[in-house]
């Protein structure tokens, strides 16, 4: 399966300006999930009224699975600036469980109560376990249950979809 | 009954921490991740609720055999930091002064299911002891026993270096003080050999810096000028007052002339070196004033770091330990 990042990417932006324009979102904090979530947010950043720099999120602390995986080695920084109040659109690359999301949003309130949270993801696999549903959405996927998207980044982002075993 | 090795009884199948008894048989690379670790909790200060859901829902007990105010706290803290529910059990009260015995007492902690014993005992061993007698879904942390180990405390000492330096390669280390009875200069030389710094100097009165230690790979020094020239880390430790009524030194005042830390002796080291003290501090006995409140004092960063350290070596033991668990559950159900 080969997969067309840049419009998928451009998708993202263009709703992503619309959707900010819509609910009237001005100066919000664009915030990607480490690892993947960044690079993307990266890349779709222009497309949101604010003059906040990107914060990123590392939910290595907030895993449901902690217990059953064990810790991630490599722990990125989290960097939010001042939450309280604000509205936060928050990236990552791919939307599978919605796990990771649950988690992003407990770090979220632990630093503040924003005034909205809005999610952006590249890659919706549908394959929620959670409540959880992306505002803006790069592509609609359907994979074979071995398979998984890749993204390789940052500069030059590349994504694959790959096999498990 | 056979000792385990600690590096055995340490690590679980998959060579992650599931108990941290002693910096003894550990490498490098694990250390190094207690510090990334810890580094990671260290910016958790800046969230408006100060704490991670890791050990929520799991009990740990601060099992205090030996006071420690200090220790016990940033424990505790580094505990609840990680939602983890906390009994400190004070042992002046508790049922082995009626006469209970450790493994009665362990047993009767055991049965309410604690997930995690932060031990402090004046024995060397203790917390060993502990570790090879407790169930196996049971966490055994050494909060310092006996003259033996200290392992926290020497973890957040090598993340305070860290911090300051950036790195251990090329520095140069001196650890001041009375070494013979002190669990921390122990931990500390083995954290600072196996993280590769150049040189470990211990300095002291030769009555309590023996020869021994130079077969652990530090330098012995008698000489306080001689044993803090060019160094980039000083590291004080307490002069246990008590000790001051034998024979080992001739009085207080007498150490502070020759080993005291101050303004002076410490021109000696290298202009940009940092003073540590584990603490309690003996101000005017192993250190002025002037110094411990000086701009190269690093002391309260260490009380800092040593929450997050805490941190560290509590989730990562707990994360071991649990997958140790499973694994083993895992293999019955295959059997």
């Amino acid at each position: 399966m080969k997969l067309e990042l840049e419009s998928s990417l451009a998708r993202m932006r263009t709703q992503l300006a619309s959707y900010c324009q819509e609910k009237s979102i001005s100066d919000a904090i664009v915030v990607g999930i480490h690892t993947g979530g960044v690079w993307v947010a990266e890349q779709i950043m222009s497309a949101v009224p604010t003059k906040e720099p990107l914060a990123t999120l590392d939910i290595t602390f907030y895993r449901d699975d902690f217990t059953r995986a064990g810790l991630n080695p490599k722990v990125n920084q989290t960097s939010l600036p001042a939450i309280e109040d604000r509205h936060v659109i928050l990236v990552d690359d791919v939307l599978m469980s919605g796990r990771t999301i649950r988690a992003a949003m407990n770090e979220i309130f632990d630093f503040g109560r924003p005034a909205s949270i809005s999610l952006a993801i590249l890659y919706d696999l549908g394959q929620h376990e959670l409540p959880i549903a992306a505002d803006i959405v790069g592509e609609n996927l359907t994979l074979n249950p071995e398979q998984r998207v890749k993204l390789i980044g940052p500069q030059p982002l590349a994504v694959s979809v790959i096999e498990t075993d | 009954m056979m000792r385990s090795e600690p590096r055995a009884l340490q690590l679980n199948d998959d060579g992650q921490l599931k108990h941290f008894l002693t910096l003894d048989g550990l490498d490098k690379t694990i250390l190094t991740e207690i510090l990334d670790r810890a580094d990671s909790f260290l910016t958790m200060g800046e969230q408006s609720v100060k704490k991670v859901p890791l050990l929520r829902g799991r009990t740990v007990v601060n099992l205090f055999f030996e006071n420690s105010t200090r220790t016990r706290t940033t424990f505790e803290l580094a505990a609840k930091r990680l939602s983890a529910d906390v009994i400190n059990l004070n042992i002046e009260t508790s049922a082995t002064s009626k006469g209970e015995s450790l493994l009665d007492t362990l047993q009767n902690l055991e049965a309410m299911q604690s997930d995690m014993f932060v031990v402090r005992h004046s024995d060397s061993g203790a917390a060993h002891f502990i570790a090879e007698h407790c169930t196996p879904n049971v966490a055994i942390i050494n909060a310092g026993d006996g003259r033996h180990a200290h392992p926290t405390q020497a973890m957040l000492d090598m993340l305070t270096i860290r911090r300051h330096k950036g790195q251990f390669t090329g520095l140069k280390v001196a650890i001041v003080g009375d070494i013979l009875h002190s669990r921390v200069a122990r931990s500390q030389l083995q954290a600072l050999t196996t993280l590769g710094v150049e040189e470990v100097r211990l300095v002291g009165p030769k009555t309590l810096v023996p020869s021994f230690f130079a077969e652990m790979g530090a330098q012995i020094c008698h000489d306080l000028e001689a044993g803090i020239q060019d160094v980039d880390v000083v590291i004080m430790l307490r002069l246990q007052k008590e000790r001051m009524k034998g024979a080992l030194l001739p009085s207080e005042s007498e150490f502070y002339r020759l080993y005291g830390l101050t303004e002076e002796s410490l021109s000696w080291a290298k202009p940009d070196a940092i003073v540590m003290h584990p603490g309690p501090i003996n101000r005017g006995v192993e250190i002025s004033s002037e110094v411990a409140d000086g701009e190269r004092s690093v002391i309260l960063n260490q009380v800092t770091n040593g929450i997050a350290v805490r941190m560290a070596v509590m989730s990562m033991a707990m994360s071991g330990q649990l997958q140790q668990v499973d694994t083993a559950q895992a293999g019955e159900g295959e059997a």
